[in-house]
């Protein structure tokens, strides 16, 4: 069922051979070729952009009210490139080798060079597009370093470089839209994905004001719907974030894989009560000059400022002293964990750390001092000179966090726990970033291919933009050289009527359903299952738990839902509706995979698997595949093996210290 | 910081749809922590409704982190609440205290029609990017990105336009109903690099002309944008518009 699709040849010539040799598609061909975008987020706008540009007949769908909306937009600290405009040592190959370090050696190896190699391209095209990265006095791009890494090759724009770049792709996408390449449906939510002979020919989509449901034709599908981390219900992502999309076209044969790689990620603001509806990430970014430390005494309850420096564990640079804060967030997170489990957490719900900038203020203050050539300086003076350099830096994060908890960080550190963030896993994909189903396809955070089980910081914006603007302009040629042949199907054609009834039979069984419990409760309890069994630690015991406990969940949800209102209006609670019962499915799936996954890797820690020092343990022998599932009914799946071949890169012991 | 719980009054703008017409009901909440954000109370609410079997309040919101600029409630007379250079997402209610009574409506502009509720259809805002609000250069014709350098103060004033979250807080806190912030931020952010150099001229005449056609009114320089503005935009972008607008329409080419 699975082949990669791999090139043949070396690995530094693979993405080259292979673009000399695809098949092309010429420009009066194209006009006739139309290819529908789901999701208009980095990956989905980039490509539904480059598309357009190259003469194909694009469709783009996004929930939102605008494609400006994405949740890209809400990543903060940078996007890496391996430009090595640092004069650091960087390079293509060292991208390519944390990449797949970072990943814990679960990445596909041709994929990830693909990506390093395609990085500097995606700086050029964002400057190209007026995206105002920061820079120096002499006019030149700005860097800054970024967790597991050594190099600084993390391009940025202060703590919204996401904005900056999605507002760059959406830019160009609107462009096309005046051009009429593109067509936009905004407010539009897809809901199924149609087939014919087992091609993908077309999706059937709901208009979310008018509640219609529609048919679009397509010659090929792409979606790009990004990550399903809300299976937590508690995460980083944004509150319409969904694997719907994703789960339809797994539901009609496309495979999910690894779906249990969720990164975790190290600095969140707490959770303040049982109200909290999202958690708000303070970007990895701040971990260049903010300190990680608890009191060394249990249950301390001092103030932090009045706890000494000696009686402070700094526990990163304490376990990790080659990497210090700057550890990756799967080691970050979990070395949170630890200290707040063992009784060491602050705050009142003692599931915090904190996250110190008094060092930092003190160090900038004094090179302020030393640029002016002054000594004698009042502390108090350095420390105002200080400030103001970290806010420059991180200003805008500084305020939201004074925002979100009344406190301000300039005079205490912050507090921070781990929380939901990203997911690795995602529909499987080949090297043209096809999924097992003909003509359909997945971009970004949606597929799985590129981090492993666990991805670097400023990863996520480069992966996104990679596939958007880079890679699927070749790759899809490849397919769509062949449809040239074939005269769209007509949305009459019986394969759409079957999937529009089968949609809006599952809508009426929803809205019949009238119970008495509201969506959002029955969301909240997934989500407290999925992180107490399947979060940040788990093993055989929990997970098997986990399994039952959703599935009785399930039944409930479809025996005792209660949304109000009809289907043919804007109907925001039926949307969520079945968003959640996706969910519901997709969370058992993530356990069941978990459970398969006896070992520990990257952001999957099973208790069962560490070493002596409590570090993850891979077990190579066994696991070193891609987890592919194959939906086969009702809560069953067939496991498909990918294995993974590591030609360049020899996989070890990740080490950190 | 030191918590509590309030009662609260509600008077929520209600409207059926684009073609209903509206009004305001009047809802109780009740043991609303502080440190709950505002739409954290609107969820309260929803699921307060929800239990009465009435129907739960629409509202755009979905980052909930003060940069998608999707949400966009007018609170007690003040587009995003009485925070400044706030979005509702990011009001928390330690903002109110025991028994007040908080009014909730929706952005008021011709150009931005309600759709339900508290939800408004701001599409104008793409198509006056669509207008111009970009640079016309393709996927893979870019030079080095270090082939260019830009002034720091100048890339820096780019992206404080650029920052923009394209709530339309402006529009609704204008008596006018304009859009010129909105407008200005985007055409600065474009005009100031020199990226931007080969369209500036059309561009700008392009995306106001689109404006007007829309429907938003014209800028008696009050100020209310900027001093409503999320993201602090600053209003010498509408001076710098319209310094664009005047040297565009003297040297356009007939």
């Amino acid at each position: 069922m699975l082949d990669a699709k791999i090139p043949s040849g070396p690995m530094d010539d693979k993405w080259t051979d292979y673009k000399g040799h695809c098949k092309l598609v010429n420009p009066a061909n194209k006009r006739k070729l139309e290819v529908i975008i789901v999701g208009t987020g980095l990956a989905g706008a980039s490509a539904a952009a480059s598309l357009g540009e190259m003469g194909y007949k694009v469709k783009a769908f996004c929930f939102q009210d605008s494609p400006r909306r994405a949740h890209s937009i809400a990543a903060q600290g940078g996007i890496n490139a391996a430009k090595n405009y640092q004069n650091d040592g960087d390079s293509v190959f060292r991208l390519f080798y944390d990449t797949i370090k970072g990943g814990d050696y679960r990445a596909r190896e041709a994929n990830v060079h693909r990506l390093a190699e395609v990085s500097a391209n995606i700086i050029d095209q964002c400057v190209a597009q007026g995206v105002p990265f920061a820079r120096e006095y002499g006019g030149l791009l700005s860097n800054r370093s970024f967790g597991g890494t050594q190099v600084q090759r993390t391009f940025y724009a202060a703590g919204q470089t996401g904005q900056q770049l999605l507002i760059g792709a959406y830019q160009a996408l609107e462009r096309q839209v005046a051009l009429g390449n593109v067509t936009m449906y905004s407010r539009h939510e897809m809901l199924e994905v149609v087939k014919v002979d087992g091609k993908t020919t077309g999706i059937i989509a709901r208009d979310l004001v008018s509640g219609k449901l529609e048919r679009h034709f397509g010659h090929a599908v792409l979606l790009c719907t990004g990550g399903y981390g809300n299976v937590f219900y508690l995460s980083t992502n944004a509150m319409g974030s969904n694997v719907t999309a994703a789960w339809k076209a797994h539901k009609q044969g496309a495979a999910f894989a690894n779906p249990c790689y969720t990164q975790i990620h190290p600095t969140c603001i707490p959770v303040s009560g049982d109200h909290q509806s999202k958690l708000t990430l303070m970007s990895e970014s701040l971990r260049n000059d903010g300190r990680i430390w608890v009191p060394k005494k249990a249950g301390d309850p001092r103030k932090a400022t009045d706890i000494p420096e000696e009686e402070r564990d700094y526990y990163l640079e304490r376990r990790y002293p080659a990497f210090g804060n700057l550890v990756p967030r799967d080691v970050a997170s979990r070395a949170a964990k630890e200290r707040c489990d063992a009784g060491y957490g602050v705050g009142t719900s003692k599931q915090a750390v904190y996250l110190d900038f008094a060092a930092a203020i003190e160090r900038y203050g004094k090179i302020e001092v030393s640029k002016e050539g002054r000594t004698d300086v009042p502390k108090e003076e350095i420390i105002a000179l200080g400030k103001e350099v970290v806010k420059e830096k991180y200003g805008n994060l500084f305020d939201m966090y004074e925002k979100i908890t009344g406190e301000n960080p300039y005079e205490l550190p912050m507090r921070i726990y781990p929380a939901v963030h990203y997911t690795m896993g995602g529909l499987w994909v080949d090297y043209e970033l096809q999924t097992t189903v003909k003509g359909l396809y997945s971009l970004g955070e949606a597929n799985f291919s590129d981090h492993g089980a666990n991805r670097l910081g400023a990863s996520a914006l480069m992966q996104g933009l990679a596939d958007g603007y880079f890679v699927i302009p070749y790759t899809i040629g490849n397919y769509l050289a062949d449809e040239i042949y074939n005269k769209p199907i007509s949305t009459d054609h019986e394969a759409f009527a079957a999937a529009e009834k089968s949609v809006s039979d599952r809508l009426s069984t929803l809205m019949n359903i009238k119970g008495s419990q509201s969506v959002e409760s029955f969301h909240k309890r997934l989500g407290k299952i999925m992180w107490e069994k399947c979060g940040m630690a788990r093993n055989a015991q929990g997970l098997t738990e986990a399994i039952s406990e959703i599935q009785a969940l399930k039944k409930e949800f479809w025996s005792d839902v209660k949304i109000p209102g009809d289907i043919s209006e804007f109907n925001p609670e039926l949307d969520k509706a079945g968003r959640v019962a996706d969910f519901i499915e997709l969370g058992e799936l993530m356990c069941k995979d978990a459970l398969n996954r006896n070992e520990s890797c990257g952001g999957h820690f099973r208790e069962e698997s560490q070493t002596e020092e409590g570090e993850a343990l891979r077990h190579d022998d066994e696991y070193m595949y891609v987890a592919a599932w194959e939906y086969a009914g009702e809560s069953n799946w067939n496991l498909h093996k990918e294995d993974l071949k590591y030609e360049v890169i020899k996989p070890s012991q990740r080490n950190y210290k | 910081m030191e918590h509590y719980n309030m009662n609260l009054n509600l008077k929520v703008w209600r409207q059926k749809n684009t073609k209903s017409k509206g009004e305001f009901k009047m809802y109780r909440v009740e043991n609303i922590s502080s440190e709950m954000s505002f739409l954290e109370m609107f969820d309260v609410l929803n699921e307060q409704l929800i239990h009465e079997g009435e129907e739960p309040v629409a509202f755009d919101h979905d980052c909930r982190e003060g940069i998608c600029g999707m949400c966009s409630m007018y609170i007690n007379g003040k587009p995003h609440g009485p925070w400044q250079a706030n979005t509702t997402c990011q009001l928390h209610m330690r903002a109110f205290k025991d028994g007040d009574t908080i009014v909730v409506e929706p952005w008021r502009a011709n150009a931005f029609p309600v759709i339900k509720d508290l939800v408004v259809d701001r599409t104008s805002f793409d198509r006056i990017i669509q207008a111009g609000g970009y640079i016309s250069v393709n996927t893979g014709n870019a030079v080095d990105g270090n082939a260019l350098p830009i002034n720091k103060d100048k890339a820096d004033a780019s992206f404080a336009a650029a920052m923009c979250i394209g709530c339309g807080a402006c529009v609704a806190a204008c008596k006018n109903s304009s859009a010129m912030l909105f407008l200005s931020a985007k055409v600065s952010h474009l005009a100031l690099l020199p990226q931007g150099e080969p369209e500036r001229h059309s561009r700008v005449i392009n995306m106001v002309a689109q404006m007007d056609k829309e429907g938003f009114g014209s800028c008696t320089n009050t100020g209310a944008c900027e001093a409503t503005c999320p993201k602090e935009i600053s209003i010498s972008n509408i001076a710098r518009l319209n310094q664009e607008y005047l040297v565009a329409s003297l040297t356009a080419e007939k």
